[in-house]
């Protein structure tokens, strides 16, 4: 301001500076600038004050950016402008911040598990080795997640399926609104709630041994809400002219759903399905507790304990060996990889049958 | 609004043939169908009534059971003649480690849905959306053993800091052990539940109306100020119900807690060195132990597990009813 009105100091007429359309802006190289400096400062107090972790170093540079943007603004800009740039910081350090933890954990897990993992890992069990000698594998835990997952699907998907053509075709009344609340209140029981449920009835009442399919049911009651939600969202997204055009040509309701319905969703109900599964599969709170864990490969899964992904990694964890820790890293990057192809493939079907005149 | 209440969909006009016998016939495929589907509609609520009535059942068994207070002992010992055990020590573990995450989850959640909604570049914000919803998917036993072998052998230093500086306090006093505590388990729930506050709240803010924005915008408020004045106040209700989904999954976590926690059963004003306990964990790792009414024991404690889980999810879908409401009034 003193300098435009030392500049226009001739003109007498005006008694004030001419209000400002551009207020003044900090340079854009200010922000990398300012960034570097921060780093630096950061990782030089980091190495003067002796902090071991770089996380701590990142954390203060954090922090000095922050403040010094604020500042630097406050001074040149405006307090609302530093305010905007403090939220931008904020924003953006939440998003790092985020980063950071998710990001080691998934390098970490590949880089542990690829250790031991190859042709040997996956095609052989435990058998009698003993925890702390390198060796094993992870094929009956491979067996038994994919059967226990599989009976659980068999269970769940129907049941749920139905239940969402009930509620949205032809729910209305009473029982539909407790349908409908009871599922909000199933999507929300812990697994290990589930679990109890299970071991209360099958076990300590009915006096059946721990087992697979005890273990499945467990994962059933998990993945029925999950199916009614995402089946119910896309049942509500085939347009209703679909449905009244085959009414009108006198098709029967229940051959309208099965023949026109279904098959328009079809690709939203399979994604919801799958995604269904992939939260299932990295169950272990009622696996431990049902299927207890077996080292050797039992392809029953009605008698006798078995084995699953997530329970084989608790286990090998519990070990507390080098080897132990090795395959349990293994064993979680195979469970990451199962879930996470399934998830893109659940997508993808999304994406490719995703209903035309949707909305 | 929809079909469901068009007349067109409640009765399907008869066909010719079966016009002449009379205007409302049923065939019986459509009973069967009907029949099947609200079948399994009714079967989902009789597992639901199944699970509270057993666990219910095998509680009052294991409550009746119990020689001490079930609310009060600080103590677990289901075995024996004397059997004493209470919930005091994993109710108050599984409050303030869910305390703790919610904590620092929520805030940055908030963030980082604001980042993917507000400030990323274009290009960048879907495929972050897409990963975010796929870390969502990573199993809890991973977090659990990332927590137990990555996590915990880095915070003794930040530990050991806060000690310094902060130990004066009672609440984050530390004696250099490894740092398996509740909060750690606070910091590692905070991370897995990150990814579904996040995925929640984006979804609410990329609802915000644009002419809301548009409108702050027009008046010269900077992005934060749009941010403030019409995105935060649109998405509030969203978030908080973002956040409790959140505190359901922190509350019954239990696989990362068993893996990260060294549990014991004293109430301790220190929240940086190890022991405590949570519902979920104290199942995972006495189960093995138990006989029948150990078992049970941990059944009473499960149920409570469930009853408090139930509570917060109710309040959760409470709001987002509300929300629905209000938003329904303004679009």
């Amino acid at each position: 301001m003193t300098v435009a009105t030392s500049h226009r100091h001739r003109k007498v007429a005006e008694p004030r500076p001419p209000l400002a359309l551009k207020q003044s802006r900090l340079p854009r190289w200010t922000l990398p600038v300012l960034a570097l400096v921060a780093v630096g400062a950061g990782c030089g107090i980091g190495l003067v004050a002796g902090l071991d972790s770089t996380v701590q170093w990142g954390l203060i540079a954090a922090l000095l950016f922050v403040l010094a943007t604020y500042l630097l603004t406050t001074a040149v800009e405006g307090t609302r402008q530093a305010k905007d740039r403090l939220a931008t910081s904020a924003v953006w350090t939440a998003f790092l911040l985020a980063v950071v933890p998710l990001a080691s954990l998934l390098w970490e897990t590949v880089a542990r598990g690829t250790k031991v993992l190859d042709g040997y890992f996956l095609s052989h069990s435990m058998g009698t080795l003993p925890d702390a000698l390198p060796g094993g594998g992870v094929y009956h835990a491979i067996i038994g997640t994919l059967e226990q997952v599989g009976l659980a699907t068999l269970i769940a998907a129907p049941l749920g399926l139905l239940t969402a053509i009930y509620l949205v075709e032809y729910g209305r009344g009473r029982l539909a609104k407790v349908v409908t609340f009871f599922v909000d209140v199933m999507t929300g029981i812990p697994s290990i709630v589930a679990g109890l449920f299970v071991l209360s009835v099958w076990i300590l009442i009915l006096g059946f041994g721990p087992s697979g399919f005890a273990g499945s049911m467990a994962l059933a009651i998990l993945m029925m809400p999950v199916v009614v939600r995402s089946t119910e969202e896309m049942l509500k997204l085939v347009p209703n002219e679909l449905r009244e055009a085959s009414l009108a040509l006198g098709v029967p309701k229940w051959r309208t759903i099965l023949k026109v319905v279904l098959p328009t969703s079809i690709g939203g109900i399979t994604t919801g399905v799958m995604l269904a599964i992939a939260r299932i599969t990295g169950e272990t709170a009622p696996v431990l507790l049902l299927v207890w864990g077996a080292k050797t490969i039992n392809n029953n899964p009605f008698d006798g304990a078995q084995q699953s992904l997530p329970l084989y990694v608790f286990q090998q964890w519990q070990q507390g060996s080098d080897a132990s820790y090795d395959r349990a890293w293994a064993a979680a990057l195979v469970l990451i990889a199962f879930v996470m192809v399934l998830n893109l493939v659940a997508r993808g079907i999304a994406r490719w049958k995703a209903p035309k005149a949707g909305r | 609004m929809d079909y469901s209440t068009s007349p067109l969909s409640e009765t399907p006009p008869p066909p010719p043939a079966a016009a002449s016998v009379s205007g409302r016939t049923v065939r019986p495929g459509d009973r069967i169908f009907l029949g099947l589907s609200r079948g399994s509609g009714v079967a989902l609520l009789v597992i639901m009534a199944a699970i509270a009535a057993f666990l219910t059942y095998r509680s009052v068994l294991a409550i009746s059971g119990d020689k001490s207070n079930f609310f009060t002992t600080l103590d677990w010992n289901a075995t024996g003649t004397e059997p004493k055990f209470g919930i005091a020590v994993l109710a108050f573990g599984t409050v303030v480690s869910s305390v703790i995450a919610m904590a620092i989850a929520v805030p940055v959640a908030v963030g980082i849905a604001l980042f993917i909604s507000h400030y990323a570049p274009r290009k960048l914000a879907s495929p972050l959306g897409y990963v975010i919803d796929l870390l969502a998917a990573v199993p809890s036993i991973v977090y659990g053993l990332w927590g137990a072998l990555f996590l915990v052998p880095h915070l003794s230093g930040l530990y050991g800091w806060l000690d310094d500086y902060l130990g004066w306090t009672g609440i984050f006093s530390y004696s250099n052990g490894a740092a398996r505590s509740l909060f750690t388990v606070g910091i590692l729930l905070a991370i897995m539940i990150l990814p579904i506050v996040t995925s929640v709240s984006r979804e609410v803010f990329l609802q915000v109306p644009r002419m809301h924005e548009e409108a702050a915008l027009a008046l010269g408020a900077t992005r934060w100020e749009v941010i403030r004045m019409s995105v935060l106040p649109f998405g509030r209700s969203g978030v908080i119900s973002a956040s409790m989904l959140g505190l359901g999954r922190a509350l019954g976590e239990t696989m990362a807690v068993a893996t990260v926690l060294s549990p014991s059963f004293l109430i301790s004003a220190s929240l940086l060195d190890p022991g405590g306990g949570t519902f979920a964990q104290n199942i995972a790792s006495k189960f093995s132990e138990a006989d029948t009414f150990g078992q049970d024991a941990l059944i009473a404690s499960g149920l409570v597990l469930f009853v408090i889980t139930l509570l917060v999810n109710g309040a959760a879908r409470l709001i987002i009813a509300r929300r629905k409401e209000y938003s329904g009034a303004s679009s």
